[in-house]
């Protein structure tokens, strides 16, 4: 049979099924052998909030998209191209997401009137004609599993929960992907459990083998995506809250320095602490606090004692650290914040995006209290982007928060390995000498004496000798660090805590264009996790003869020096973001620059579609020329 | 060899600001001498506070200190403890930044086991604010607050600080320099969380508070010091404290002629949680104020030699970033 190859040369696949069914490590392990195939990809999981939502219902539904190519890939993809549902609950979930023609491969076993109650359909789709323009392949595969694990010893129980491998074995053969590497993983990921492993290790190849041999298999199709044109190097698959751990890691390494981590479960924060906490021999170390505050809390006590104090949270647990972060400010001691952004407000849409806590970052707190803030563009920017805050932190001695969303940290894409020997080391102001006197204010002096660029103090730590102090939250005096209530004082600190935040515009790149003209009739201006979206739709406008550009802002606080320049070159400015506006509120509020808001607030990622649209529809009619389109839609 | 450091040589350069007569300058004399008593290192010794009068307390210590925010102190000295754990760290709180704002905290620093000295100045008032009534004040507390008097039950900072787990508990009072100085010294060489209520006396919100314990004239009779392997006795040995086990309660009894044999008395064990539960829980004025050293449990590691566990020393690398990256699953993209 004839392989297909998509128009595109990629594809979107997405397994859909009860937050139980192991959707998840199904899409993680698919991902895997697509990065061992050389093509690029990108992932989305999308799962409830709930851990075990009652069994068959449409609020259990956890879904896993993956978009893979022969090409870059830069998003999850618009639409799934293939859905796979593990029963009716999830294909109703998803299938208003389903292009026409799209193939869905159901479950059959599941899809009973029982199962129909649950998720409240009326009548068995299969008939009512609500797949009519969907190519259905359907296939028993509880039933299939069942029978090719009967042999592990597994309880029925268990033989169940091996299905997910049974259609993992389906679609690597699909997908014409080597089942070695999965083989060794499950051997390995398995190898305390003999029964779950033989099981597991069953129903992989005996999916494998339906696919490639049974009556069916000529309406199982085959797709054939090569590798992508990719750099030579190295490449891991990694999620943002992965490199996000090495970034902190390698932050610590290069300054040679512990980071102590303390953080408060929440989610979709906790991947990150997960990580961190096996990473004890890099010199890191997890503390988990009793609260958020606590947590934020602990990591200054850390960086005043000479760690690198990191905290982290999601929004509603951010909100709770602002006091202590207040005190990092005023006490000038360095901490990175990071803030794995969600839907709000309050506990709102735990496990779903958003990028709403861009107010929070820059302005959230009580008084005049700025901090420095910076957002990582996608799961392996992640890594250098805690890199980088870290810098920041220890040079300018203040808190930084680094914006990621739960879209990030959970999102996966192949990254081209670093080699830390391109990684400058992270300085720091050096503790002063004791002074050889006996006036104490000779010794406060040294110990403020802020570095004339950074405005950064040295960063004296107890224990070292000589340089006793003592800090605290009330207004210091400006030379000695004494507390101080006079009035120009604080008028003369409040200053000298805006010059210093606005000061680390003079250490960062001056902002660049992404893609299309430095001036030009239309800039899409983007932030954080937007990145490949909107890559991908300015990409497609100026496939379309739009004169697009695409800018992609990393530090929003400070803002780089030559932004309100370059964005004054376009004739228009669009700004697609996962919010009300935010982001479009600082540009005006800095830059007295007014854009063209693009805010969805729904809980999922940006699609291609919406951003394209909305540059066709923003886009200057007088600067239109009658180019011939030339291509549709992409993902 | 240079002279050893007095009491003198631990006040710093700064004008204390607490009100004349406040209880707080007691603390501060008796803290001062025992860090000179101690030999303590200025430069290794950390005193670290939240918010309230007895929070500025580090501004006077002439060793490194860290006036932070309200209650959370022993969360600030955690962090300070995993990052440098030979450090000698002083928590400094009171009873509304410990155990109302920070109550937390406290309870989370204790069962950890960090080891710090966390004292608990107790003054059963809020003064910094104005005095307003405080999670220790009695009932019926009148204050700008409680016009009416305070309905809600007072905590005793022991007792929580039982609750939670705490190694190390003990008592004294702001005035009475020399047992308070060795109360302090007995917590700084506890290895884990060593928790000490000072009661304190505020004179502007809550003066005298103690005094039914505390007057030199009715000390002897409503004091009793506790300690180790002693019989608990008070009174100048004319009375002592019997268990009845009937009730599963504590007797104050007569001694000696016309009372009980001075074998009926119990003697003081330090390590017995259930016996520092009943001394904790005697009621005033019918018993005495247990004072001293009256809970410290058989030595166990303290929380910052768990978290480095393995490790020499606090972020000492055995692996480096570059392996790191490499773990897993790792594909080539050959040029060409």
């Amino acid at each position: 049979m004839t392989k297909i190859r998509p128009e595109h040369q990629s594809i979107v696949v997405r397994f859909a099924g009860d937050s139980g069914d192991g959707v998840q490590l199904l899409g993680a392990q698919f991902a895997e052998s697509t990065a061992l195939a050389g093509a690029d990809f990108a992932t989305f999981p999308d799962f409830p909030a709930e851990i075990r939502a009652p069994v068959g219902t449409t609020f259990g539904v956890s879904a896993f998209q993956i978009n893979l190519g022969a090409r870059r890939i830069a998003t999850a993809g618009d639409a799934p191209d293939v859905l796979v549902a593990f029963n009716p609950a999830a294909l109703k979930v998803n299938l208003p997401l389903l292009p026409k023609g799209a193939l869905v491969i159901l479950n059959t076993d599941e899809f009973n009137e029982r199962n129909f109650a649950k998720a409240n359909i009326r009548a068995d789709p299969r008939e009512t004609g609500a797949l009519a323009d969907y190519q259905v392949i359907e296939i028993p595969i509880k039933a299939l599993t069942l029978e090719a694990v009967k042999d592990s010893g597994l309880s029925r129980r268990d033989a169940e929960r091996c299905k997910n491998f049974w259609a993992l074995g389906a679609i690597l053969w699909m997908f014409g992907r080597d089942r070695a590497p999965m083989e060794a993983w499950i051997n390995r990921k398995f190898a305390k459990a003999p029964d779950v492993l033989a099981g597991n290790l069953a129903a992989l190849h005996a999916g494998h083998a339906y696919a490639e041999t049974a009556e069916l298999s000529a309406e199982i199709p085959q797709f054939e995506i090569g590798a992508a044109p990719m750099s030579p190097g190295d490449y891991r698959s990694i999620t943002g809250a992965e490199a996000l751990a090495l970034g902190l890691a390698a932050a610590g390494e290069l300054a040679d320095k512990p980071v102590l981590f303390c953080s408060y479960p929440i989610t979709p924060a906790s991947p990150l602490l997960h990580h961190l906490s096996r990473m004890g021999d890099l010199g890191v170390a997890t503390f988990q606090a009793e609260d958020e505050i606590a947590a934020a809390c602990a990591a200054i006590g850390a960086s005043y004692g000479g760690a690198i104090g990191v905290t982290s949270s999601s929004g509603p647990g951010i909100a709770l650290k602002t006091e202590a972060i207040g005190l990092a400010i005023a006490a000038e001691l360095p901490l990175v914040v990071v803030n794995s952004q969600r839907g709000g407000p309050s506990t709102g849409l735990p496990t779903k995006t958003e990028q709403s806590d861009l107010y929070q970052a820059v302005y959230g707190r009580n008084a005049d209290a700025p901090v420095p803030v910076i957002a990582a563009a996608g799961p392996g920017d992640c890594f250098d982007a805690a890199i980088e805050a870290t810098r920041v932190a220890l040079r300018h001695m203040t808190p930084v928060f680094l914006l990621t969303d739960g879209y990030i940290a959970n999102a996966a894409g192949p990254w081209a390995i670093p080699d830390m020997a391109d990684y400058e080391p992270i300085l720091h102001n050096a503790p002063p000498q004791a002074p050889d006197s006996d006036d104490p204010a000779d010794l406060k002096r040294a110990i403020w004496a802020r570095d004339p660029e950074s405005l950064g103090r040295p960063w004296v730590a107890p224990g070292m000798k000589g340089l006793a102090h003592r800090i605290g939250g009330l207004e210091k005096d400006i030379e000695t660090g004494d507390i101080s209530y006079e009035a120009a004082n604080h008028q003369a600190m409040t200053e000298l805590r805006a010059r210093k935040v606005a000061s680390v515009a003079k250490f960062i790149r001056p902002q660049e264009v992404e893609q299309g003209p430095e001036r030009g009739p239309l800039a899409v201006v983007g932030w954080g996790s937007t990145h490949g979206v909107i890559w991908r739709a300015v990409e497609a406008a100026r496939k379309e003869g739009l004169d697009a550009a695409q800018i992609h802002l990393r530090w929003l606080n400070p803002l780089p020096d030559n932004l309100g320049a370059l964005l004054r070159g376009y004739e228009r400015v669009l700004l697609p973001e996962m919010n009300m506006g935010q982001c479009a509120t600082l540009l005006r509020d800095r830059l007295e620059i007014g854009v063209i808001p693009l805010n969805k607030v729904s809980g999922q990622p940006f699609k291609i579609a919406e951003i394209l649209d909305a540059i066709r529809a923003h886009y200057p009619a007088a600067a239109r020329t009658p180019k011939p389109a030339a291509v549709g839609a992409a993902q | 060899m240079t002279a050893p450091l007095t009491a003198k040589d631990f006040a710093t350069d700064q004008e204390v600001r607490w009100c004349p007569g406040c209880g707080d300058y007691a603390i501060l004399k008796a803290v001062q001498k025992t860090l000179a008593d101690i030999g303590a290192n200025p430069d290794e010794t950390v005193f670290v506070s939240g918010i309230g009068c007895s929070s500025r307390f580090p501004y006077y210590v002439k060793s490194y200190g860290f006036h932070t925010i309200h209650g959370r102190a022993p969360a600030f000295a955690t962090g300070l403890k995993l990052a440098n754990p030979d450090l000698d760290v002083w928590v400094v709180t009171g009873d509304g930044d410990g155990l109302s704002i920070g109550g937390n905290h406290l309870l989370h620093a204790l069962r950890r086991n960090v080891n710090v000295q966390v004292l608990l100045f107790n003054n059963e008032i809020y003064g910094l604010t104005k005095g307003q009534y405080s999670p220790t004040s009695r009932i019926g507390t009148r204050s700008p607050s409680s016009p009416k008097g305070s309905i809600d039950a007072p905590v005793s900072p022991c007792l929580f600080a039982l609750g939670a787990g705490a190694k190390f508990i003990a008592r004294g009072i702001d005035t009475d320099a020399k047992h308070l100085g060795e109360t302090l010294k007995a917590a700084h060489a506890f290895e884990g969380a060593a928790f000490v209520e000072i009661f304190q006396n505020c004179i502007v919100y809550n003066a005298d508070v103690f005094s039914s314990f505390t007057e030199k004239k009715v000390a002897d009779d409503a004091q009793i010091h506790v300690e180790h392997g002693k019989p608990l006795l008070f009174a100048k040995g004319a009375k002592g404290l019997r268990f009845n086990p009937q009730t599963f309660r504590l007797e104050v009894a007569a001694v000696g002629e016309g009372g009980v044999p001075q074998t009926d008395i119990l003697v003081h064990d330090e390590t017995n949680p259930a016996l520092a539960q009943l001394l904790l829980s005697m009621p005033q004025p019918d018993f005495p104020v247990a004072l001293g050293v009256i809970y410290r449990a058989p030595a166990a590691a303290a929380f910052e030699k768990g978290f480095w566990a393995g490790r020499a020393r606090p972020g000492e690398r055995a692996g480096r970033v570059a392996d790191a990256l490499r773990r897993g699953s790792v594909w080539t993209k050959k040029a060409g």
